[in-house]
């Protein structure tokens, strides 16, 4: 055994001493080179093009520093919103399908105060994009950067500019005839429904440039015979026991916890919670058919425009299975939709091409074609 | 608490038909009664101090029972002990036990409508210590994920004007991985972590309630050693922006003394190999203290500027709505908070006796200072003992011995920072901030643990 591990280490001896020769060449090389390049980090990093950093540079700040000059109408918009945007946000963007609502809950008085008044509404329900942003730039900047959200970076300068007077026009900020441009945001802003909504007087920026470094909250470590908080006020009700699933599935099978049964009724009794854990299934099934299919419809996220039952945006996945599962050619006609798109069968709204590869498409065909069984 | 010989506390398995003829009794007759009013009368029962009794099976009083010669599982050698092991190298990445397979991040449905835009939860329940197994640590992601060539990776210093600084620079990872290093742990919480709770408990369990937070121990290059390459004028540039490679190019505002203080590094590593997709690979911002949104992923860019920018995710996102219809910008300091993680919502206790106590504490404006813990609602509240290394803001792990009576009991932590700062309740910070911020709710959590064992996410008020 100890000749055994002799041999490796003689070899890493010998060659312990090359490295160390190898090291001096270096160093010296090293020397003559800091001697050329400035500080002490030399031959690290480089100088960027000014193409590269117009590539990257992109950010738009509220006082307009990064806005590329250029200009887009509220109709140019309008067609470019529907073509682009429409399917996620709806076309008068008040959808709460995909995303929570763009557009909404501001009025024409707060375009005049620049706060808006129903963020005091508790009845009124979300909070729109519109309700929020007080700088105009941050629009143009978001849409600009990362949408439409399945092709980033993919809008034209003039594109921005329309979609985002598009935007504003169907919240009521911008008249249907405008035309919105570097030249003139600096109005628009003047009309962010908002654009007073917002404070930096809190104790959470961790520097000195904003903010007042004071906590808000203030509370005392009291140890004995404290005044606590006087009754149970809020607990998760009974039927929504198992809504994140059967707990005992999501603790360790081992220690001094286990999570408890949530598929069963909540137990009474210690011996009662004992008994739902041992009528637990002894062990999670193998994935079946259902489960494969369900993991590949959220990786892929189908499920953003697909419901279950129901149409979303495209048709419900038992619906397609519905109309299908008779055809004799189902799965090879469901796997070429699923990968090539479509359009016209179920609505305007055309299904873009996927790219998930044949092997899953044909998965998911199957399944469609069997009825859809989760 | 007598330390020499605790009494046992400790789960029986659960083998079929281990209940007695009484116990059997119970549970039919606990179902056809319903337990409607259960949980109110349990909190009442708790308030009265009286310690409820309940008639278990004899079973369920001890755990390791030996009938007859002994436990089987020592008499009967297993095939482990009698048999040839798996070869080295039968997975060249190993994984979790099989038996450890619960042990997941997970989703909490109906939270976000799209898998891209979302959220996963670290199961905070399972975990010992203070380090997230990188395979569990939370996500979010704006727009999805992406596995990024390092090799065509670059990182680019630029600033919002060419006077901020003396020149723009470009970095290979190669050339970011070749420079001075340091390793540091920290925590990571998400400025929403416990969002869902403002209002009313929404969660069952501390993986949803708490679980947008983790603890790596991270490797990087200090971002003040690379504007000190590109001459950054600090006098003038007091913000600093970060950028993502990826679809949403997620951007926010940090303050350039976080950088001055050499906190702030360009991480690669992640516990001792680099960073995982989900986490940003090849490299991610690390912003001690300050919410998870501004450690921007996939960071493609930085830029100095004299001007705070009003990005996506700091005017529209991660703006946090005050009574009076104000929202709080730029807030980013994750404040001083704690939660247990055993017992908590969603587990159970089969027996009395005695428990570990264990959970998390930190501060994002430096180190835990004390831990209490209260097994009375918050009218008495002990020292709990701190596991070392106590780090700057990094997770703490803090344990506290206690013996379950049987009777419905309410575990609460509080931590205290070395500022000084004390954990609000849930009324004290509901009395400043009222419950639709969305961000930064550090609010002391409740679990009620009842008479059933059964532990439930609570709120007191």
């Amino acid at each position: 055994m100890s000749s055994c591990l002799e041999f490796p280490s003689a070899a890493l001896r010998s060659s312990g001493l090359a490295a160390l020769t190898t090291v001096a060449a270096v160093a010296g090389l090293l020397f003559a080179a800091s001697a050329q390049a400035q500080g002490p980090y030399s031959g690290v990093g480089r100088a960027a093009t000014p193409q590269e950093v117009a590539a990257w540079d992109i950010d738009v700040r509220p006082d307009f520093k990064g806005l590329p000059a250029g200009s887009g109408s509220v109709v140019k918009g309008m067609e470019v919103w529907e073509a682009k945007c429409a399917s996620c946000h709806g076309i008068f963007g008040e959808s709460n399908e995909i995303f929570s609502p763009l557009v909404g809950g501001t009025t024409a008085q707060d375009i005049q105060t620049g706060r808006v008044a129903r963020l005091n509404d508790r009845s009124f329900p979300g909070r729109t994009t519109l309700m929020k942003a007080p700088t105009v730039s941050t629009l143009w900047d978001y849409i600009n950067r990362a949408m439409p959200w399945t092709a980033p970076k993919t809008l034209t300068v003039e594109e921005v500019y329309a979609v985002t007077a598009y935007l504003l026009n169907l919240g009521g900020v911008l008249p249907d005839d405008f035309v919105m441009s570097d030249k003139n945001i600096a109005q628009v802003q003047a009309r962010m429904p908002n654009r007073n909504g917002m404070t930096t007087e809190h104790g959470l920026w961790p520097g000195k440039s904003m903010g007042n470094e004071k906590p808000d909250v203030r509370a005392t470590a009291c140890m004995t015979n404290c005044a606590p908080e006087a009754k149970l006020a809020s607990f998760l009700p009974d039927f929504a026991r198992n809504a994140h699933g059967n707990l005992a599935e999501q603790n360790r099978l081992i220690g001094a916890q286990r999570g408890a049964n949530t598929d069963q009724p909540a137990p009474t009794s210690r011996a009662a919670t004992a008994a739902a854990l041992a009528a637990l299934p002894a062990a999670a099934a193998a994935p079946t058919e259902g489960k494969q299919a369900l993991a590949s419809l959220a990786k892929n996220n189908c499920t953003a425009c697909h419901g279950m039952d129901n149409k979303i945006v495209g048709p419900g996945f038992t619906e397609i299975a519905k109309k299908y599962s008779g055809r004799a050619d189902a799965v090879a006609y469901l796997a070429g939709r699923i990968k090539g798109g479509g359009q016209g069968v179920w609505g305007a709204i055309p299904m873009p091409a996927q790219t998930l590869p044949e092997a899953e498409a044909k998965m998911l065909a199957e399944w469609l074609a069997k009825g859809a069984v989760r | 608490m007598d330390h020499t010989s605790p009494p046992s506390g400790r789960l029986l398995k659960a083998p079929e038909n281990f209940l007695d003829a009484d116990g059997v009794r119970t549970v039919f007759r606990e179902a056809r009664d319903g337990r409607r009013d259960f949980i109110r009368r349990a909190f009442t029962t708790a308030a009265a101090g009286a310690a409820a009794v309940v008639a278990a099976p004899r079973a369920l009083a001890q755990a390791n029972l030996v009938s007859g010669d002994g436990d089987p599982h020592i008499l009967n050698l297993p095939a482990h002990s009698t048999g040839l092991g798996l070869p080295v190298v039968t997975d060249g990445y190993g994984k979790p036990s099989k038996y450890e397979t619960n042990v997941q991040r997970r989703q909490s449905p109906g939270l976000t409508q799209t898998t891209q835009a979302s959220v996963s939860f670290s199961p905070l329940q399972s975990l010992f210590g203070i380090v997230t197994p990188s395979g569990l640590h939370f996500e979010r992601h704006h727009q999805g994920w992406w596995d990024i060539d390092p090799s065509q990776h670059r990182l680019m210093i630029n600033g919002s004007d060419g006077t901020l600084l003396k020149k723009s620079m470009v970095f290979t990872m190669d050339e970011l991985m070749r420079l001075p290093s340091v390793s540091r742990f920290h925590f990571i919480e998400c400025g929403a972590n416990t969002g869902m709770e403002w209002g009313n408990v929404a969660v069952p369990t501390c993986q949803y309630t708490h679980g947008m937070l983790s603890c790596s121990e991270f490797t990087g290059v200090p971002l003040k050693l690379l504007f000190d390459l590109c001459g950054v004028d600090y006098r003038r540039a007091r913000y600093v922006l970060g950028e993502g490679a990826d679809g949403s190019s997620l951007t926010r505002t940090i303050p350039m003394e976080l950088v001055e203080s050499g906190e702030v590094f360009l991480a690669y590593g992640q516990n001792g190999e680099m960073l995982r997709p989900e986490n940003g690979y090849p490299l991610r911002l690390v912003v001690p203290g300050v919410q998870g949104v501004s450690w921007v992923k996939y960071l493609r860019r930085i830029e100095v500027g004299d001007k705070p920018y009003g990005a996506k995710d700091e005017a529209i996102h991660y703006i946090d709505l005050m009574p009076g219809g104000l929202h709080r910008q730029y807030s980013s300091t994750q404040e001083c908070k704690s939660v247990i993680t055993t017992p908590s919502g969603g587990q159970v206790l089969l027996d009395k006796g005695y428990y570990q106590v264990s959970g998390l504490a930190w501060s994002g404006k430096g180190k835990v200072k004390t831990v209490d813990v209260s097994v009375d609602g918050g009218r008495n509240w002990r020292a709990a003992r701190l596991q070392g290394p106590v780090m700057d803001k990094c997770l703490t792990r803090f344990t506290l011995d206690w013996t379950w009576n049987g009777s419905p009991t309410l575990l609460q932590s509080r931590a205290t920072d070395e500022t000084g700062y004390v954990q609000p309740n849930t009324a004290q910070l509901r009395a400043v901030r009222d419950t639709r911020s969305i961000y930064h709710n550090h609010a002391i959590q409740s679990w009620l643990v009842q008479e059933s064992g059964e532990v439930k996410n609570v709120q007191l008020s």
